[in-house]
């Protein structure tokens, strides 16, 4: 439960090596000892993150296997991951890929959107459940900016974005009503391993930033945040725009 | 349809729900039961997430919540007040205010044994948190002049419970219990006479804490109602400087009245009520709120004094302003009501000091001295006790409670949990040393766990296998 302070005892993350992710799960208010669940495909990686994390100041740690790509039993990694409820649950898991490839190899580009959307699905429709039943939380899913209007540049993992963006808001409409908190992020151009080998583009930011933003919407009545905020308007604009233009704009 | 709760899945009638400070609401399923049978179908209703009974919702935290499960409310629960005018015992239903207990019962003669410091609580939740009050000197909690208690379990089963008979584990488990062992449904009270509806008060300014906690002690000696106010807004050498008074009901001749007219309830009234309006900050400030304390420490006569106040300003002086928990704008507020062992007394004056250190503002306190209780979860052991309001948007409030909790737990003191809505699972266990012996009788009358509440879950009162472990595993 969260408390008076708005401070969490357990937090789930779903993409559990994600450089988002372990942003915003260090930088939400947090009891001592509060406790995490990491998920995803690298388990020794997300086992040093967990001794990481121990020395920080959390309590209990677990790791769980989940891979996007591969059919898993999805009953049963939400049944095990919600062996203790969870104050916030964040699914930061995504695969930005090659455009060039996935554009001329089909099965690259259903990788694409078994990562970023197909293989999220049974998961999410199992945490929404977890989550109607107890009553409480926050669900953040990390969608994109890319995911608002396709580009050449990464259309395949924008339209999966989109996908999983346009899950996230029905599920909102489905559950908020018994006091859960579903929140859609939608940065732009975040400076992490994903997008290292890219030339930062305009309004680019930190996770740490994607955190701030994440903490300062929790337990409000944000359901949609870009970050930084003023992407909100710059897309209004961009998608606003006629095609023949839109195509025109740099990469 | 007012009267049942929804089964979890239909969401529609879910309702937020938040304590006293207005923090942290959660969703529940809202039941208003006015009879024992309608109470059986909002019990049996119940989802994976159990019932808790929720009374005036004056408990400052979460303790009458139940994020996504059933809560009773028992404001329906109000038939019965019987009073048997020769003992002065009652049968009271459990959603009766105490205010309204003492409309009944004070014309004849009769007052409360045992009153906190509002009228507006419930009798059920009276019990569920064994309260103390003014006289807990001398008379000791809530619980210690209840007679017996009529229950409904997690199973559905009617008890009637009674402090020294067969049932008397089951009763001092319910006894500031939390709600967790099941809805009260009544009590038999063993009230107090009295000749008057006033009290005789002496009020007697204190210089600063240390003189508080002294004149307190003096006054504990001889007199049947007391308490401190003291100013911990005011920095240096007056800090902690207060208010200190000695009450005792009224004897008729002192009022100038023959008995009966003394016995006259004085009127109850509301001078104002802070509407609902959406403050983000709230109306309170810490140098507004100094310069009320100041303005009220001098109002109150220099040298002792006695005075005579109708009942209800007496031992309620909050309830004037209706509402007044909303002052503090949305975010909200806490209180952080703790209680140190006497061999602890030279920590209280470090404890405050280290808060104020920390910039912590504290809008108002309360001192008070305390002894023991049967109850293995009851709040009161012998000590100190001290209750301070704060707003929660406050910077570094969290570290700087933790601190104090881990420094009130070193010295074998407690935190209240009728008012806690932060702190730390694991320091339940230490701070409530008999909190096992607690979970085994509450098991017994409620094995399949269906009285569950978010102050449990937040403390892991009731012991789950999926329940929070804080620090322990770490
Ligand atoms: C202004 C103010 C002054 C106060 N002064 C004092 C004081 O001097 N001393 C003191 O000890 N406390 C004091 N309190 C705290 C208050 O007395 C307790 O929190 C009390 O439990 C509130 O009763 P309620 O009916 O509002 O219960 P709620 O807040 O609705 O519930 C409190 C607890 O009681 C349980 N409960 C309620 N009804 C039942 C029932 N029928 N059966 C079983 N469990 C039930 C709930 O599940 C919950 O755990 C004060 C509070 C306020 C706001
Ligand atoms: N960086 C940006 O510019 C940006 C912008 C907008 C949105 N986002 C979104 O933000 C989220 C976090 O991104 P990030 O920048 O933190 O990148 P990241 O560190 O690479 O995180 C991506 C996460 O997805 C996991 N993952 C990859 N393939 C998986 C699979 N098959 N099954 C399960 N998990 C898999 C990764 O695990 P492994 O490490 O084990 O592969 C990693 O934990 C992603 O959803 C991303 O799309 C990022």
């Amino acid at each position: 439960m969260r408390d008076a302070l708005g401070r969490i005892q357990s937090v789930l993350l779903i993409g559990g090596s994600s450089e988002i992710g372990l942003a915003i799960v260090r930088g939400l208010p947090r009891i001592d000892g509060a406790s995490v669940c990491l998920a995803g495909p690298d388990r020794p990686e997300m086992e040093q993150i967990a001794t990481a994390l121990g020395t920080e100041g959390f309590g209990a740690v677990r790791v769980l296997d989940f891979d996007a790509c591969a059919p898993t039993d999805p009953k049963g990694f939400v049944a095990n991951a919600f062996a203790t409820e969870h104050d916030v649950v964040i699914v930061a898991t995504g695969y930005l890929g090659d455009q060039a490839t996935a554009s001329q190899d089909p099965d690259m580009a259903l990788r694409l959107i078994d990562i970023n959307f197909r293989g999220l699905v049974p998961a999410l429709v199992e945490i929404g459940q977890r989550l109607k039943t107890q009553g409480h939380g926050t669900l953040v899913v990390m969608s994109t900016v890319a995911g608002e209007r396709p580009r050449v540049a990464n259309y395949t993992y924008g339209a999966a974005k989109a996908g999983l963006d346009a899950f996230t808001r029905g599920l909102a409409a489905s559950i908020d009503h018994a006091g859960v908190q579903v929140l859609v992020v939608r940065p732009g151009f975040v400076r992490t391993r994903m997008t290292a080998h890219l030339a930062p583009v305009p309004f680019s930011t930190s996770p740490d930033k994607v955190a701030e933003a994440v903490t300062a919407a929790l337990g409000g009545a944000s359901k949609t945040i870009w970050v930084p905020g003023i992407l909100r308007w710059v897309m209004r604009l961009l998608r606003a725009l006629p095609e023949s233009i839109f195509r025109r704009l740099p990469a | 349809m007012r009267n049942t709760a929804r089964p979890p899945g239909d969401g529609a009638h879910r309702q937020a729900l938040t304590g006293w400070g207005r923090t942290a609401p959660t969703r529940a399923f809202v039941a208003h039961p006015a009879e024992t049978a309608e109470l059986a179908i909002a019990m049996n209703d119940h989802g994976p997430r159990g019932v808790i009974p929720r009374g005036l919702g004056r408990s400052y935290g979460d303790a009458a919540q139940n994020a996504g499960g059933n809560v009773v409310c028992t404001d329906r629960l109000v038939g019965r007040c019987e009073l048997d005018p020769v003992s002065g015992r009652a049968w009271v239903s459990a959603g009766i205010s105490l205010g309204k207990v003492i409309d009944q019962v004070l014309p004849r003669g009769w007052f409360p044994a045992v009153v906190p410091g509002t009228q507006y609580v419930s009798i059920g939740g009276a019990i569920a948190s064994d309260v103390h009050g003014k006289n807990h000197h001398r008379d000791g909690s809530f619980c210690g002049h209840v007679t017996a208690i009529e229950l409904v379990t997690g199973l559905g089963t009617q008890l009637t419970l009674t402090s020294n008979g067969t049932e008397s584990e089951a009763f001092w488990a319910t006894a500031g219990g939390m709600g967790l062992t099941g809805v009260i449904t009544a009590a038999q009270l063993q009230l107090r006479p009295v000749q008057t509806a006033h009290v005789r008060v002496e009020t007697t300014r204190t210089n600063d804490l240390a003189d508080s906690m002294d004149v307190l002690n003096e006054a504990d000696a001889t007199a049947q109602y007391t308490v401190a106010w003291v100013d911990l807004l005011r920095r240096g050498r007056g800090r902690g400087r207060g208010i200190v008074t000695a009450g005792a009901h009224a004897l008729p001749e002192e009022l100038g009245a023959t008995s009966e007219a003394g016995l006259k309830v004085p009127p109850n009234r509301r001078l104002a009520s802070v509407p609902s309006v959406p403050m983000r900050a709230g109306v309170l400030h810490p140098k507004a709120m100094a310069l009320f304390n100041d303005v009220y420490f001098r109002r109150a006569p220099a040298r002792p004094t006695t005075t005579f106040a109708p009942i209800w300003g007496y031992f309620f002086p909050l309830d004037v302003v209706g509402h007044w928990n909303r002052l503090y704008g949305r975010a909200g507020m806490l209180q952080y009501q703790f209680v140190i062992p006497d061999h602890a007394t030279d920590q209280l004056i470090p404890m405050v000091d280290r808060l104020m250190a920390d910039g912590i503002p504290i809008y108002l306190a309360v001192l008070k001295r305390l002894r023991d209780v049967p109850g293995p979860l009851g709040f009161p052991i012998s000590g100190w006790t001290l209750a301070i309001d704060i707003p929660v948007a406050v910077t570094n409030l969290g570290p700087a409670l933790d601190r104090l909790d881990a420094h009130v737990a070193e010295c074998g003191g407690r935190i209240y949990l009728a008012k806690d809505s932060r702190m730390r699972a694991d320091l339940v266990p230490v701070m409530y040393p008999r909190l096992d012996e607690w979970r085994a009788v509450r098991d017994r009358l409620d094995p399949e766990k269906v009285m569950q509440s978010d102050l449990d879950r937040r403390l892991s009162l009731v012991a789950r296998s999926s329940g929070y472990k804080g620090l322990l595993n770490a």
